[in-house]
């Protein structure tokens, strides 16, 4: 019997268990021929194994050894990662914040989950969860321990609620001791978290 | 009043939780594919992404809140879908098409070989206008006392309660933007200008962790007036 569903939800009509949802509506779509089936896995590749947060702690690396990239790079972002190929999905407009002695910057999304996917992939979990995006704008330093991050004394927070399209990317400040090192080696310290702002780069001689 | 995701400051939701392997692009499989899924239909252009949001908001408060995210990606692209006539509630139940889509809409499919070159371009939300911008760097402003949609009720909005009604200082200017308000109830991109607004600390909350410290939102024009 059609149209008995009208007074549900359509979510509500999915199986229970999720991946039998996804299994559902991927089932309806590629039979409507909306979807090819091989188009899924070419974006889930794409995410897997090209492009992560090793682009972004390639442009941190760049900007700890060249000044004038660095200035660029605070600049006007999308210049330049145009320039270089990383531009895309959910990260057409970027700002890149500078943590200094004074200020260390933290990015978060409180409305949904925004992120800077052509430089770091797809977000962790954890900045995607409830927990994150309600605390880290009224007590990220209480996140901020959570995270195993203690700051300086006269060092400010400075938290950017991601609630347009302009995505944000910490450049942390280069590691203490890495005078010595190129510009490769300085991006294998520069971790994910460092990038969000939850984290800080791996202490020379730490390298992933 | 706001919808259940607009939940900047709420208390209660304990220690942010963290996976045991945080190098998983994907910690599983069916992740990946609610991701690609909701991208690819995404893609067929039946709807923006300020809609797609919206759906996700518009879940009842208690699926919200026991929905893991990809659990909210999958359920919003449901209702998606039958709200804009790709699929009908009947199918959606059964799991299995009733039949083909119009042959215009199957032209607009994206195939394999599209994906890279649409993901890498992506669609920016910048705008030119011939509007001067209302605000300059440095410029006061107390935001709107109510974080709502002015022109549909419940609607889509980008203002977190949290930060109705406050003062802060302009301190980016990003030229006009797309307007989630309008866009998302397919009323026009309407663009206007978004800035970067800085807001004390102390100015947010009452138990602020340092006086020193600041939040900084991104707002469009209308959120804003002089303070």
């Amino acid at each position: 019997m059609p149209h008995d569903h009208h007074d549900q939800s359509p979510h509500s009509l999915l199986p229970s268990e999720p991946a039998l949802r996804v299994k559902a509506l991927e089932t309806i779509l590629v039979e409507k021929g909306l979807i090819d089936p091989a188009a899924l896995d070419a974006i889930i590749d794409l995410y897997e194994r090209d492009i992560g947060p090793q682009i972004g702690a390639g442009l941190v690396a760049r900007a700890w050894v060249d000044p004038h990239f660095r200035t660029a790079l605070l600049t006007d972002a999308d210049k330049v990662i145009t320039e270089l190929g990383h531009g895309g999905r959910q990260g057409e407009h970027v700002v890149v914040v500078e943590n200094t002695p004074e200020t260390h910057n933290l990015v978060v999304c409180t409305l949904c989950s925004c992120y800077p996917w052509p430089l770091l992939g797809i977000p962790p979990g954890w900045y995607k969860s409830d927990s994150y995006r309600a605390r880290a704008v009224r007590e990220p330093r209480a996140v901020l321990a959570e995270f195993g991050v203690a700051l300086a004394a006269g060092t400010s927070v400075r938290v950017w609620d991601s609630t347009a399209e302009i995505r944000y990317l910490v450049l942390p400040m280069r590691p203490e001791g890495s005078a010595h090192m190129d510009e490769a080696a300085l991006a294998g310290l520069v971790t994910r978290d460092s990038m969000i702002g939850t984290g800080l780069p791996l202490p020379v001689g730490a390298d992933k | 009043m706001t919808r259940i995701h607009d939940m900047g400051g709420r208390f209660g939701d304990g220690p942010v939780p963290r996976e045991e392997d945080e190098t998983k692009t994907f910690t599983a499989d069916w992740h990946g594919r609610a991701l690609a899924l909701t991208v690819a239909a995404g893609a067929l252009g039946k709807w923006n992404i300020d809609a797609s949001r919206h759906m996700r908001e518009c879940l009842p408060p208690a699926d919200y809140a026991s929905f893991g995210y990809y659990e909210k990606w999958l359920a919003g692209l449901a209702n998606l879908l039958v709200e804009h006539g790709l699929a009908s509630a009947d199918e959606i139940a059964a799991g299995r098409s009733s039949g083909p889509a119009s042959d215009a809409l199957r032209a607009r499919r994206l195939d394999a070989a599209r994906v890279e070159p649409a993901l890498r371009s992506g669609g920016p939300s910048a705008r030119t206008s011939t509007e001067d911008p209302a605000f300059a760097i440095g410029a006061r402003v107390r935001t709107s006392r109510i974080a709502a949609n002015r022109a549909q009720n419940g609607g889509h909005t980008r203002l977190p309660a949290y930060a109705a009604g406050r003062v802060g200082t302009i301190v980016l200017c990003h030229g006009a933007h797309v307007f989630p308000d309008s866009n998302a109830h397919f009323s026009g991109e309407a663009p206007q200008h978004l800035y970067t607004v800085s807001f004390a600390a102390g100015d947010l909350w009452h138990h602020a962790e340092s006086a020193d410290d600041e939040v900084r939102l991104d707002l469009w024009e209308s959120y804003l007036e002089p303070a």
